[in-house]
């Protein structure tokens, strides 16, 4: 308990940040569910592919720390359209190959998640696997250093000294800090912006509550579900690079656990309810680790807070803190 | 046909029940019972409420205000399942069977509802689940050939005939050994030859002891065979008596056909 | 038609013709058959293997394919099972494997009825991811908990009681013609390190009585139950079933199944960790169940021995492995999402819908 005390601040902060990023990817699953009723497994791939994304590119632009404000930027603008573009790309590429034909063919529930899990196997197995793909096919030696070792983990090049903007209590809150929580903040605004004004957003609402209807009122069903997957894929792009520039590295299978926390967090919010899921992430990142001060010897079992945390919301409140709200809640 | 046996005891009653969605009242202040051995029809023009009335009297919804009492009984926080064991049986609008049970299988869920076979009685075939298994079976097949699809018990629910499929469901309600039947909408989609069939069944089982509730929609039917009859319009009650007393009331005239000429503009 | 031609023989032949399948399954690991006997490791172990994931696939058929019930968490039974036998019977304590067992089959049931009471309330989608919590709840409980042994896990877990009675010996197809090879024998019955085929026997005795039982259970009111719930629960309890009761019943049995199985892997292995339980072995349970044809024990053992089988057939694939079967599932659930066998029902019903078509095909064309 004193451990929490003393270090509040500290883990307050923290816990924000990770929580932002949880929140990002909380998006994504909370858009899918609420539109088509699906759990996309696979949205921790989606997002992993993103964090490679950004590291790849950082290191393609040399990026380092240390480096004018304008490069800096520009690093950091890279890593950001490169995480978004190739987590939309992924996100699109699973409805159509993994999802879209079960759609068509009114595949029950059960069946659909079948196949996202095969289809989250096969992205994290394959970056995995990369350096025998690539090997397959005789480009393992020109990519050398980003196929070699792919199990490993993937450090990233620091890009941002953290230093100190200003202080909260006795922790100082450092750049990174900031620009994790900031950058977290500008797109949740601008997705909220996006479902609450755009014309395709108020398609994927409408579709979220009555498909048919929708139908009726000449809104494309299958655009509105693509536009819905690329939003969270580019959601969680960005949380990728947040992910990177806080955490520094990764792995093939860095998705997983980070995917079930962010899921945590989107039920934890209200599944299918945005603000729900922007909730939840934060909610999760600060209990994590307050619940990690407290036990002691707590983090090892930081991971079994979310698991916990997640089965006990859904059995006492499944509709989550906020209640669900993109489409209509079933009975 | 013997005589209608319809005796002085109230077998269901609706107790001044009012049913609020949010601010929707669906049902405001409804009053009406059944009699044992009666056949009792509700009527009333599309969104009188008859449905969420019927939801009501099962025990699918719960009132916002008022009683529903079975058997004197108030129907309050008991389990659907229960309220079936109760002696409340029904069939459904939009005929809900088990499509990829056979027709056979469909009855002997019903009859299932008062059996107390379990996994240790099934796994050992301990007598229990063999006696009832028997009884089941035949009660299934007595209820089959009593809605005259008998040599159909193999075959797919989702395969039969749509007539088949009403008869299969008010069977499967049957077996449940419901004091209280109540049919929803049971001859939609019917011609009027197998709607005369349909009526002479309902007064057939209420003949065998069973009490009937019916909506429906086709005028005739309902005239022909109820003994009394409840109009809803708008979730209200608007006239209750026998059938003779319905067709001649006023207000009922004016709920179905609607406002007055001189009234619309 | 196979069930038709099965049920046209007089019971008599039937039976004649299980029992020989029966003998024959017993007898596989001695008979050495080329082809079929995994050329790079035991093939006895991996019968066991293959077994164990049989007896899984069926525990978790009642709950998935009987019942409806999505769960992904079916390895916390199993771990559930295992670390009984090992805390009994090693950690703290020294209790005979043949002792540890039934309370390793009560502790997993109770942790079923424990997780089943509050969960099974939830909604389907929601129901698997409880599950899958669960199943990584207990998982990392063994992991950090030093009363359960931790990461290290647990060492010298008892092994079943053996019997010392006679040897039998193997097939010798070197000459391309089997004969009898007296050199290599497998004792009846010696749970050690020496043989693994004892424990395959053992299991596949298991598996036999649960085939019963699962038989019995599910022609008979508790198989009605199941199918009506999983058809149109509201319509079920309208209809009188109790349907909370029986999905909670197939949660306990599954979980009785899977902490069984738990407890045979554990005495064969001698050592548990929490490695042994990871989420990937629920997803392999249900993809066995799914690829199978869920809601048919015989499709859910075929599923099981592919899962379980086919990677031990094609270790030179090893690496590729989860590869491959993250696209199998892929495909499987877009081209054959009624699984390999799909449940009587189910074919039944195609083979109707089929003819409709044609019906309907020749009512047109005339």
């Amino acid at each position: 308990m004193d451990f929490l005390l003393q270090n509040f601040a500290s883990l307050t902060v923290t816990g924000i940040a990770i929580g932002a990023v949880y929140a990002l990817v909380a998006l994504g699953y909370t858009l899918v569910y609420g539109v088509l009723r699906l759990i996309n497994f696979a949205h921790s791939e989606v997002f992993m592919y993103g964090t490679f994304a950004a590291v790849w590119i950082v290191k393609i632009l040399g990026g380092h720390a240390g480096g004018s404000v304008v490069q800096t930027i520009f690093w950091l603008l890279a890593m950001l359209v490169a995480a978004m573009a190739v987590s939309g790309l992924i996100a699109i590429g699973l409805e159509f190959l993994a999802y879209r034909p079960l759609r068509k063919r009114h595949a029950p529930p059960l069946i659909a998640l079948i196949s996202a899990i095969g289809a989250s196997f096969f992205l994290s197995e394959l970056m995995g696997l990369r350096d025998r793909v690539t090997g397959l096919v005789g480009l393992d030696t020109t990519l050398g250093d980003y196929v070699s070792g792919a199990r490993n983990n993937v450090g990233m090049p620091e890009l941002i000294h953290p230093e100190r903007v200003f202080p909260l209590g006795n922790y100082d809150v450092t750049s990174v800090d900031v620009l994790v929580i900031g950058g977290a903040i500008v797109m949740m605004l601008l997705l909220d912006r996006f479902v609450s004004r755009s014309r395709l957003g108020k398609g994927m609402r409408a579709v979220a509550q009555d498909a048919e209807s929708a139908a009726l009122m000449g809104v494309n069903r299958d655009r509105i579900i693509q536009v819905t997957f690329l939003a969270g894929g580019v959601m969680a792009g960005a949380a990728a690079v947040l992910y990177m520039l806080k955490i520094g590295a990764t792995r093939y299978d860095a998705g997983f656990v980070l995917g079930v926390k962010a899921f945590t967090a989107a039920v934890l919010g209200g599944i299918g309810n945005l603000r729900g899921a922007l909730l939840g992430g934060f909610v999760l990142g600060l209990a994590e680790n307050y619940g990690s001060a407290i036990i002691p010897n707590g983090t090892a079992w930081k991971d079994v807070v979310a698991f916990v945390l997640l089965v006990v919301i859904l059995l006492f409140r499944p509709t989550g803190i906020l209640g669900e709200s993109l489409g209509r809640a079933r009975a | 046909m013997s005589e209608s046996p319809v005796g002085d005891t109230r077998l269901l009653e609706v107790d001044h029940v009012t049913i609020r969605f949010g601010g929707v009242v669906a049902l405001d202040d409804i009053d009406f019972h059944i009699n044992e051995g009666e056949i009792l029809g509700v009527i009333g023009p599309n969104g009188a409420g008859k449905t969420t009335c019927f939801n009501v009297m099962t025990g699918v919804y719960q009132a916002t205000s008022g009683q529903v009492r079975f058997q004197g009984k108030p129907l309050v926080g008991l389990k659907r399942h229960a309220i079936t064991k109760l002696g409340i049986a029904r069939t459904f609008q939009n005929i809900r069977l088990f499509a990829n049970m056979t027709a056979l299988e469909n009855v002997m869920v019903g009859a299932d509802a008062h059996h107390t076979t379990g996994v240790g009685s099934a796994m050992f075939r301990l007598p229990k689940h063999r006696r009832e298994e028997a009884e089941g079976e035949a009660r299934a097949r007595d209820l089959l050939r009593l809605m005259g699809i008998e040599g159909k018990g193999h075959e797919l629910a989702r395969n039969l005939p749509y007539g088949d499929q009403r008869r299969l469901e008010i069977a499967r309600a049957l077996a449940t050994q419901p004091r209280l039947l109540c049919l929803d909408e049971p001859a939609a989609g019917f011609n009027p030859s197998e709607k005369a069939d349909l009526m002479a069944l309902i007064r057939r089982i209420r003949d065998d002891g069973y009490t009937v509730l019916l909506i429906e929609h086709d005028m005739k039917l309902v005239m022909g065979v109820t003994d009394r009859i409840v109009v809803l319009e708008f979730g209200k009650k608007i006239a209750e008596g026998s059938p003779a007393e319905i067709r001649d009331n006023p207000a009922v005239v004016a709920a179905y056909l609607g406002v007055d000429d001189a009234d619309a503009s | 038609m196979k069930a038709i031609a099965w049920r046209s023989l007089p019971k008599p032949a039937q039976v004649a013709m299980m029992v020989v399948a029966v003998l024959f399954l017993f007898a596989l690991p001695l008979l050495n058959l080329p082809i079929v006997t995994t050329p790079e490791t035991d093939f006895g172990g991996v019968l066991f293997t293959v077994s164990v994931y049989v007896l899984v696939a069926l525990g978790l058929n009642v709950v998935v394919g009987y019942a409806g019930l999505l769960d992904l968490g079916y390895v916390g039974f199993y771990a559930v099972g295992a670390y009984t036998v090992g805390v009994l019977g090693s950690l703290h304590g020294s209790w005979p494997w043949l002792l540890c067992v039934p309370v390793a089959v009560v502790a997993s049931t109770i942790s079923g009825l424990l997780l089943g009471w509050p969960t099974l309330r939830v909604r389907g989608d929601y129901l698997a991811i409880v599950t899958m919590g669960f199943g990584e709840i207990i998982r990392l409980t063994a992991l950090n908990a030093q009363w359960l042994g931790g990461a290290p896990g647990i060492s010298n877990v008892p092994r079943p009681p053996s019997l010392h009675l006679f040897s039998i010996p193997s097939l010798n197809w070197d000459s391309g013609v089997p004969k009898l090879d007296l050199s290599s024998t497998t004792p009846f019955l010696e749970f050690s390190v020496s043989y693994q085929v004892p424990y395959y026997w053992l299991v596949l005795a298991v598996i036999i009585v649960v085939l019963v039982f699962d038989k019995l259970v599910k022609d008979s009111r508790v198989g009605r139950a199941w199918e009506a719930t999983r058809e149109d629960e509201d319509a079920a309890e309208l209809m009188g079933v109790p349907t909370f009761k029986f999905k909670l019943l197939a949660f306990a049995m599954g979980a009785f199944i899977g902490g069984l199985s738990g407890a045979l892997f554990a005495g064969k292995q001698g050592f548990i960790s929490p490695d042994s339980f990871m989420l990937m072995m629920s997803i392999l349970f249900v993809a066995a169940v799914v690829v199978g044809g869920q809601g048919n024990r015989w499709g859910v053992i075929l599923g099981a021995v592919c899962v379980a089988y086919l990677p031990e057939r094609f270790r030179f694939l090893a690496d590729f492995r989860v590869l491959i079967f993250g696209l199998a599932l892929m495909a499987l659930a877009i081209f054959r999402p009624q699984g390999l066998l799909p449940p009587r029902r189910t074919a039944r019903v195609m083979k109707a819908d089929k003819r409709q078509e044609v019906l309907e095909e020749g009512a047109t064309s005339v």
